[in-house]
């Protein structure tokens, strides 16, 4: 049987050593390290990347446009004769950004949001989720377009745009786990110990539902990255010539029978990106799970 | 239950009423209104149709006229659209997003879940990373990709299915694909991920101790605990395909709902936009109750509460 | 493991449900192509329609389709635009070219068999032009007298509009100002008459969409008439016995099939679902040149590509400015590289050959005059001008000219732009505002004359936009509008266009063309500048109109 005790000693070394553990365990997770490396790679060579290149991602040669991959051009030229290899690492920088404040933010209102409402219950539920409601069904194109009249453009802009719509599933997600949760023995059992409610709330309930928060937040960061393609068309966000991966994208679908490389490399990062996000994310999950240190 | 499932309906109109009043005062803030265009238009007919469609009105007049209308059934008529009423493109709109948002639906919990029940049955051996990297594909690959590859391979290339349009069975395959697979992807790995969960959990382990067959443990028990985070999920995002999709509605030219929104957001269609936001909210409102109700009997304990 | 007896089972539902869809695959082969028999067009065309009503519509897919289902006084040549006889059998002109007197064909009958009479046009007219319907395009008939303050309410009494109905079947027509154009000028969908006991048995004149546009409700007097109106999937007509040349019509029918995306669009005709497509994306007009080059088609079109400027902001408000900025473009490079698509690059304003008008002034190419004008103006290679915002709305193309333009300027002029996209609503917004530095803007020809050009920059129009107002360019456009000799006329008009590219609040960019594809099956295609398609003398190849060869 499981011992309801063990997770929660009201002891503070016991926290310290359960993050300990849980690196350690990480550590020995040889997808998750892949994922780890793969991620740095891309975030280091976003960042210095374009500094080592002879091109800049808006230096134009139009005589030499939609050139295919060459060794002068790694990743071939756009319309515009620009080097994709240097704007696909710039995209980056936009992308990899958004697609983690965002998330972030996201994450954060909608966790504490979810976890509220279903441990607390009865009518504060009951409205809190109404409010979701309420907002999972404004529409979004044009709340975007009055964000970007009276504020302007600017990226942070886009994060709490997205990180705005977001959270909404995030929260019923946390809020649907909570609430099965709370009627277990060991939150009982901490109940019963009169710990105080946020206590429980923060310590006990969300580790223990940390698997589907971490799943669902790999599976927000790609749709975030892509809505802000949206937002870009809306007039949100990066200004041309500089571009996200999510621009870069849309580009390239529409050209991909005659120039498939302006689709190739930004697809490709983009996934290699969220591929190694996910399996952090997947090692991540296992190394903090409670339960498994038994295991 | 049945008091319960009362009491949520009796909240929907005040609900709605809320969305309403928001999404009216929302949409005369954004700059540009529906008669704004490119040619200057006279004054003089600017003014007319205004007043035409009372929009020359204070705006708490027209809340009020336009309030007063929905009481009686009246969405009023489309303002770029006139040749038909907000009603009456909802009624030649929705059925086609919703059959669309159907056979997604079919595709998303077909693949989806089974997919996710495969990996989660051997974690960490390749019956777990086949589905799981498929799956990740499916969510890498937005559906403004899909679709074209899609497009690309089978119609193109193969030219076994048409490019687009919507009128006989073969033009819905690649549509209802390309809507489906990313929530395929989403269901497949949430399935996983709550099985994987519930079978390490304590009543399990009890469950099996007592004897009972594995069926019984991991469908009756295991899969009832799993499935929590997937309902959740699935709400909203079932009524988000039921209600239509910009980006493949556009792609294959489907006459859904979802053109129909954006494009009224874009055209300042004041009157279009509300009656597509009433119909989104009146699908997440139940569809949201739906996911309570599942939820609650997926876990028993919940229902007392 | 013993999981795996239970766990077994989605295997084989996974494998059901996949051969369930290879099944559909296979089952959903041979559904595609049209039937061979029908000489039917199918056609690609743009957004789906705001309303089949004349009088209420204002885009480019309505038009089509409106001229397919009515037919105004005149009709043109669909190769030369030249008017020749529609509704109208003959007509002539006063001397002074102000009063014109149209004669109505006998046989002219609407298509539920009703006479086609000058009452008709009459009623049109004061329909359109009446205050309460709020009809968009109304000043498309304000050259005709009184009009104007008709549609204004300053006028009660629609028979001081100078629309007379001699008799059922004479009509005469007294313009403000001798207007050159007005002939050919019938052929745009604000003139076509409309059948006035359908319209009012479904409302009163002045409603805006009533039923009476519905198929099976609708009436016209063009050679074909609407057979099935289902929102965003098709609009099929059929050809109109009633019409009065209906025997000569070539086709049976034609399906229009509103299709927003350009991609989809080329796709379906790839597929062979389409005979004429509206448009083909830009990367894919090469490909076609090279593999296919009898389905593409490059036609040019009245239509110019510019920058607005706006001259209430500095540093905008300085001509020499402007001017330099106009001056540093190098259009053929932009064309040849960015633009593509046959486009020709625009040194002035007026597309060449205008009505037999070609601008005699020039913004040309010239970095040199270009640097020397910006230190005239005390920015000397660019120091101490700040950045200019450049505008444009959300498109690929528009970012791409944007982007290009950016580069050329500084590295010509050494001047920073930074650039901004709107969505379509809050860049019309701005540019009403003048809350703008440079904007991307373009111009498409109502009908071909300069005039519709160049009056756009009169002090006040509501198509200015750009702040610029000078009394000598106002007074040659009121000249010019008043001027009966031909001549004379267009010289107004070149020193008109003078001012505008020495002022330069605008920078022409380039003149449009009409690039899409054709099958090769379809007879009798015309290009014209106005992109005006003639679909009753269309015919497709070894496809005989049925009820022809029944004839």
């Amino acid at each position: 049987m499981h011992d309801p005790t063990l997770p929660l000693t009201p002891d503070t070394d016991a926290g310290t050593s359960l993050w300990r553990d849980a690196f350690h365990r990480l550590r020995r997770n040889h997808l998750a390290m892949v994922g780890l490396v793969l991620l740095s790679i891309i975030v280091i060579l976003s960042i210095v990347g374009p500094w080592f290149s002879a091109h800049t991602f808006d230096a134009q040669d139009r005589d030499n446009r939609l050139a295919s991959p060459s060794a002068r051009h790694w990743f071939g030229t756009d319309h515009l004769g620009r080097d994709v290899f240097v704007r696909v690492l710039t995209g980056g920088r936009v992308s990899i950004q958004v697609g983690l404040a965002a998330t972030a933010v996201s994450l954060l209102i909608g966790v504490v949001y979810g976890a509220v409402a279903g441990f607390q219950g009865g009518r504060l539920d009951n409205g809190m989720m109404r409010i979701v409601d309420i907002l999972y069904t404004l529409p979004f194109t044009i709340v975007a377009i009055i964000l970007v009249t009276y504020f302007g453009r600017s990226l942070l802009l886009v994060f709490i745009a997205i990180g705005a719509v977001e959270w909404l599933t995030m929260a019923r997600i946390v809020r649907g786990q909570v609430q099965s949760l709370k009627e277990k023995e060991f939150v009982e059992a901490a109940m019963a110990m009169g710990l105080p409610w946020r206590r429980i709330l923060f310590r006990h309930l969300i580790p223990n539902a940390l698997g589907p928060i971490i799943v669902y937040t790999t599976l927000t960061i790609p749709r975030v990255m892509l809505l802000e393609a949206f937002l870009s068309y809306l007039g949100l966000g990066v200004q041309a010539p500089m571009s996200s991966w999510g621009t870069l994208i849309k580009e390239g679908v529409a050209v991909m029978e005659e120039y498939p490389w302006l689709l190739i490399f930004p697809g490709v990062a983009l996934s290699a990106t969220l591929f190694s996000l996910n399996f952090l994310g997947d090692g991540l999950r296992d190394a903090l799970d409670p339960r498994s240190s038994k295991d | 239950m049945g008091r319960f499932i009362l009491r949520r309906l009796a909240t929907f109109i005040p609900i709605l009423l809320v969305i309403v009043t928001l999404t009216f005062f929302l949409v005369r803030l954004a700059p540009g209104g529906p008669f704004a265009s490119e040619r200057a238009v006279s004054e003089e007919a600017l003014r007319q149709i205004e007043a035409h469609y009372n929009l020359d009105a204070p705006l708490w007049r027209q809340y009020v006229d336009y309030v007063a209308g929905l009481l009686r059934g009246d969405l009023g008529p489309s303002l770029k659209r006139p040749s038909r009423t907000v009603a009456e493109w909802i009624w030649i709109k929705f059925p086609v997003s919703l059959e669309l948002g159907l056979y997604a639906l079919i595709v998303a919990i077909g693949i989806g879940l089974p997919a996710g029940i495969l990996a989660a049955w051997r974690p960490n051996t390749w019956t777990d990373y086949l589905p799981m990297s498929l799956s990740m594909g499916g969510i890498c690959i937005p559906n403004f990709v899909l679709g074209p590859l899609l497009v690309l391979f089978f119609a193109v290339r193969l030219e076994w299915l048409p490019v687009a349009l919507w009128e006989t069975p073969s033009d819905k395959i690649l549509p209802a694909l390309t809507l489906g697979a990313m929530y395929a992807a989403y269901i497949a790995r949430l399935t996983r991920t709550g099985l994987l969960d519930t079978l390490t959990q304590d009543f399990i382990r009890t469950a099996r101790a007592k004897g009972l067959s594995e069926a019984r443990v991991v469908l009756r028990h295991g899969l009832r605990g799993a499935l929590q985070p997937v309902v959740a999920f699935l709400g909203p995002a079932a009524a988000g395909m039921l209600t239509g999709s910009f980006v493949v509605e556009d792609i294959f030219r489907v006459p859904g709902l979802g053109t129909e929104f954006i494009n009224a957001a874009l055209n300042r269609d004041y009157t279009m936009i509300l009656g597509a936001v009433l119909v989104f909210a009146v699908l997440i409102l139940v569809f949201n109750l739906v996911v309570d109700l599942i939820q609650a009997w997926l876990d028993p304990r919940l229902r007392h509460a | 493991m013993a999981i795996c007896r239970v766990q077994c089972k989605p295997v084989p539902v996974a494998a059901t449900l996949m051969m369930v869809w290879i099944g559909i695959v296979l089952f959903g082969c041979g559904t595609r192509g049209f039937d061979d028999q029908d000489a039917i067009l199918h056609v690609g065309n743009g957004a789906e329609p705001q309303d089949l009503d004349p009088h209420l519509v204002t885009g480019v897919p309505e038009s089509r389709i409106l001229s397919a289902l009515f037919e105004g006084l005149t009709d043109v040549d669909p190769r030369t635009l030249e008017p020749i006889p529609g509704a109208a059998e003959s007509w002539s002109v006063s001397d002074d070219g102000t009063v014109y007197t149209f004669t109505l064909r006998p046989d002219g009958r609407w298509s539920n068999g009703d006479p086609v009479t000058a009452h008709d046009f009459a009623y049109a007219w004061r329909r359109i032009l009446t205050p309460a319907l709020g009809a968009e395009y109304a000043y498309m008939l304000f050259c005709i007298k009184n009009a104007r303050p008709f549609h204004e309410g300053d006028l009660e009494d629609f028979d001081e509009v100078g629309v007379r109905v001699i008799d059922d079947h004479t009509l005469e027509v007294t313009l403000e100002n001798p207007t050159p154009y007005f002939l050919s000028m019938q052929i745009h969908y604000t003139w076509f008459p409309v059948h006035q006991p359908t319209i009012e048995a479904f409302g009163e004149m002045d409603h805006r969409g009533t039923r009476w546009t519905r198929a099976g409700n609708h009436v016209g007097n063009g050679p074909f008439k609407l057979d099935r109106w289902e929102p965003d999937r098709v609009i099929a007509v059929s050809h109109n016995p009633a019409y009065w040349n209906a025997a000569a019509t070539g086709l049976e029918g034609v399906w229009f099939y509103p299709i927003d995306n350009a991609l989809t669009e080329e796709l379906l005709f790839r597929q062979g679902r389409l005979h004429l497509t509206e448009n083909v994306p830009v990367d894919k007009i090469e490909v076609y040149q090279r593999d296919t080059p009898e389905v593409i088609r490059i036609d040019p079109y009245l239509g110019t590509y510019y920058f607005r400027l706006n001259v209430t902001r500095p540093p905008l408000d300085n001509p020499k400015v402007r001017r330099a900025l106009g001056l540093a473009l190098d259009r053929d490079d932009l064309v040849r590289n960015v633009v593509r698509a046959g486009r020709e690059p625009a040194f002035f304003y007026t597309p060449p050959d205008t009505a037999g008008y070609t601008s005699e002034a020039r913004m040309p190419y010239d970095p040199d005059k270009a640097r020397e004008l910006l230190a005239e103006a005390g920015y000397p290679d660019g120091q101490g001008l700040p950045p200019i915002e450049l505008l444009y709305n959300t498109s690929e193309n528009h970012r791409m000219v944007a982007e290009a333009v950016q580069a050329m300027w500084d590295e010509t002029l050494n001047v920073r732009v930074t650039l901004t996209n709107q969505e379509w609503k809050v860049y019309l917004n701005s540019m009403q505002q003048l809350d703008y530095g440079i904007a991307r803007s373009g111009w498409i020809g109502d009908f071909v004359d300069p005039i519709n050009f160049l009056e756009c920059f009169t002090t006040g129009n509501g198509n200015n936009r750009t702040g610029f107002s000078s009394p000598e360019f106002d007074a040659l456009i009121e000249e010019a509008r008043r001027t009966v000799d031909p001549e004379a006329r267009l010289e107004f008009l070149q020193e008109a266009e003078h001012i505008l590219m020495e002022e330069a609040p605008i920078i022409p960019v380039y003149f449009y063309t009409r690039t899409y594809l054709q099958s090769p099956e379809i007879e009798g295609l015309a290009a014209n500048p106005l992109g005006y398609i003639a679909f009753h003398k269309l015919g497709l190849r070894d496809r005989p109109r049925t009820l022809a060869a029944r004839e």
